[in-house]
């Protein structure tokens, strides 16, 4: 055990960031202010995710931080070792078993139970930001559920790319009243955030905390005649054969040789374990580090 | 039709030293329907004002002007301007248009105020337009490059495109070749058979006296004038 | 006949300056009212007042709204007098960069206030954007095109048809034709007669130039240190004014 308090931040902070949490899952998608702190690592790692996560974490939680769906990343070892160090909470790389997991840019493949919690991180919480550069502005737009503008950005999209273009951080109409930007995970991922687990996004630079309670209606904005489509790499996993997963692709030399293998490095290990095998996959033993 | 009663007008030029010129006092005139009353007095004795008058482009100080049922003194200002869509028409001296304006949608423009589909407005205006000789290679033009006497013809086209049942014509022959003065003589006439109150200014006496019932000499009610 | 909009008792001061003062005047649908002055009359000052823009001091602007009838402006919600800027109302800035996004493109401006009322189908949008296009003449190839690159008169006519887009009944218009070139000028503003002609719109517009007034407006206001010092049928105010100012006015404007 160490010298800081449980889980880093005293107790009155964690107080505050807990009320913005009630707030945030008493108004799904809209965007608590919080007084953010200055976390030992700088803005832009992921300060926002980190402070939710402090401030939700007890001693009985195993944790478990994945980074673009790995957890074995400089970033996610960071994070989890800070925790393990000022908390002293139970680690865990599987899904199935951990209480509390802090993501950054992507949702697991395993669906998440009634009890447990994801905590996104997040860079720039407003969705509108991009198009109205003024936050009084916005605000204004979304106490006025104004969200015009929203459409703008997907016409846009499709009168220059033929399709509506944006790939990650895709809006969404949360409970049918607050457009939201989900953390810039993949479109992929946009149907899972109806699931049973609680979500809370944090994001420390900008110090907006946000919510989306257990079964609540998450709608991926659209056209009627341009509807949402969660696409992904037309492949399987060059590991494990799976064709439901989001991909990364590898390059492998400089003659065009490339690998695809899923992101979720939990969701592929399983089912590598289970004796699922892709196109590249070897039993998981013979894995490098 | 049009009443004239009583009225008085004078100008006060605020900025050459507040003078106040009265320009008439106590006119009164009637126009039943079909008939075409002259204005006649020497220039600058008040017939280009009084007519302006009638159609509420100048103000009157005192007195009443009944057109139809609207007493144009004290009428809203949106009520003269459905008079003059519908009831008052007047053919000024000058033709003033809008640039960009093609000749035929000038004189189209009178019957699609009021109703009219454009095709058969623009039917109405092009037979106008040939009566009047201007020739079809003109219509898709904006006449404010067309010569006096064109631009007084595509005016006097515009003024009776609509069959309005008062009419005020401020020199409709002036700039016009005998072959054109009688088509506006006889345009004026069958105006008349149909029933229009018409009060016209002409300096052309010949054309005064053909067409017109009655004289009314303006000069007994301007005031410094009265002989 | 209910009137479209009744002013009633304007006012608006900037501590102890009068910005405008006693404004009241009726205006009926199809009706466009000319609001004439010199910098510092009081003019836009009037204009942004009865845009609901600035909150004035005193006075009503009672619109005739489609469900409730005659409904005070001044003292709605925001929310709703928000609504009734996207939908019944327009705004034609002097600038058109106040008016436009400037970094989306033209189809994206004119289809915004659609999207803004629930229009979901982008094909439909876009169609509507194409038609509007053409009704301000501009050409239906520069529907992707930012109005960064468009003229002064295209941005202009751009913003008209971001307005006239959804149909509003009311039309607020700031020196429309200000800083344009004269013959761009002419054919904006014959542009706006036509529309206004053809849609039975009603509007207040603001300008210095006599000569556009002339042509748009039926009524006209003249203004004078905050004051309405003369108002009435637009050519009986022009060829006959009455008051010292407006005679001024008028006969320090340049025959050509």
């Amino acid at each position: 055990m160490s010298d800081y308090n449980f889980a880093y931040l005293d107790e009155q902070t964690k107080r505050m960031i807990r009320r913005a949490i009630l707030k945030g899952l008493a108004i799904p998608g809209y965007q608590v202010p919080f007084a953010s702190r200055e976390m030992p690592m700088p803005y832009g790692w992921g300060t926002g995710g980190v402070q939710v996560s402090a401030a939700v974490l007890t001693p009985e939680d195993r944790f478990k931080v994945i980074d673009q769906g790995a957890d074995d990343t400089t970033n996610a070892v960071s994070i989890r070792r800070f925790f393990e160090k000022t908390a002293g909470v139970a680690v865990t790389e599987a899904t199935t078993e951990a209480s509390v997991i802090q993501t950054r840019h992507r949702i697991p493949e395993t669906p998440l139970r009634e009890d447990q919690i994801l905590v996104y991180q997040v860079p720039i919480p407003e969705p509108l930001r991009f198009l109205e550069p003024s936050e009084v502005e916005t605000r204004k737009m979304h106490s006025l559920e104004e969200y015009g503008l929203m459409h703008v950005k997907l016409y846009e999209d499709i009168s220059q790319h033929g399709a509506i273009a944006t790939a990650y951080a895709y809006p969404v109409k949360v409970e049918g009243r607050y457009v939201m930007d989900p953390s810039p995970i993949p479109k992929f991922d946009n149907p899972k955030l109806e699931m049973a687990g609680i979500q809370l996004f944090g994001a420390g630079r900008e110090q907006r905390i946000y919510a989306v309670p257990p079964y609540t209606q998450v709608v991926s904005l659209d056209f009627d005649d341009y509807p949402f489509e969660p696409t992904k790499a037309d492949h399987a996993c060059d590991l494990c054969g799976a064709t439901d997963s989001y991909l990364d692709e590898l390059i492998m030399d400089d003659a065009g040789g490339r690998m695809f293998m899923c992101s979720d490095t939990d969701y592929c290990g399983a089912r590598r374990a289970a004796g699922h095998l892709g196109a590249q996959g070897a039993p998981l033993a013979e894995d490098a580090a | 039709m049009i009443t004239v009663e009583n009225v008085s007008k004078s100008f006060v030029l605020h900025n050459q030293g507040a003078a106040e010129i009265s320009v008439m006092a106590g006119a009164s005139l009637s126009v039943a329907q079909g008939e075409c009353i002259a204005l006649v007095g020497a220039s600058g004795a008040g017939k280009s004002t009084l007519m302006r008058m009638i159609y509420g482009n100048y103000l009157t100080q005192s007195g009443r002007i009944m057109v139809g049922d609207l007493d144009v003194v004290t009428a809203a200002p949106r009520q003269v301007i459905q008079l003059r869509r519908t009831t008052l028409g007047y053919v000024s001296q000058f033709l003033r248009v809008v640039p960009r304006v093609s000749t035929l949608d000038v004189v189209a423009e009178p019957l699609m105020a009021t109703g009219s589909d454009r095709a058969s407005a623009e039917a109405q205006a092009k037979t106008l337009l040939q009566r009047l000789n201007i020739p079809e290679r003109l219509w898709q033009l904006s006449p404010t490059t067309f010569s006096g006497g064109e631009q007084q013809r595509v005016n006097i086209a515009r003024g009776f495109a609509y069959p309005y049942p008062a009419l005020l014509l401020d020199e409709p022959t002036a700039s016009l070749d005998p072959v054109n003065r009688a088509t506006v003589l006889k345009m004026i006439a069958e105006a008349k058979a149909r029933g229009a109150a018409i009060i016209g200014i002409f300096h052309d006496h010949a054309a005064r006296d053909e067409i017109c019932d009655r004289q009314f000499d303006v000069t007994r009610f301007t005031p410094g004038l009265a002989a | 006949m209910t009137p479209l909009l009744q002013v009633e008792g304007i006012a608006k001061m900037y501590g102890a300056r009068i910005g405008c003062t006693d404004v009241s005047f009726d205006l009926y649908p199809g009706e466009v009212m000319g609001i004439v002055g010199e910098s510092g009359s009081g003019k836009s000052t009037l204009l942004n007042c009865l845009a609901g823009h600035v909150q004035p001091d005193a006075g009503a602007v009672r619109f005739d709204t489609r469900a409730e009838g005659l409904r005070d402006t001044v003292t709605m919600s925001e929310p709703e007098r928000r609504m009734l800027s996207r939908t019944d109302w327009a705004f034609v800035h002097q600038h058109a960069r106040d008016g436009l996004r400037m970094n989306v493109s033209a189809g994206g401006n004119v289809g915004e206030r659609l999207m803004a009322v629930n229009a979901r189908h982008y094909g439909d949008i876009r169609d509507k954007a194409i038609d509007w296009l053409g009704r301000v003449e501009i050409s239906a190839d520069r529907i992707d095109d930012r109005p960064t690159a468009f003229s002064g008169g295209m941005q202009q006519r751009l913003q008209i048809a971001r307005n006239l887009v959804t149909g509003p009944r009311l039309v607020f218009m700031d020196e429309p034709t200000g800083g344009l070139d004269v013959s761009v000028q002419a054919r904006l503003l014959d542009l706006l007669r036509g529309l206004v002609r053809e849609m039975g719109l009603s509007a207040i517009i603001v300008t210095h130039d006599l000569a556009v007034v002339r042509l748009l407006a039926d009524r006209l206001m003249v203004m004078k240190d905050g004051h309405v010092i003369e108002s009435g049928l637009t050519d009986q105010v022009l060829d006959d004014p009455q008051h010292a100012y407006t005679q001024l006015l008028v006969s320090s404007v340049l025959q050509v």
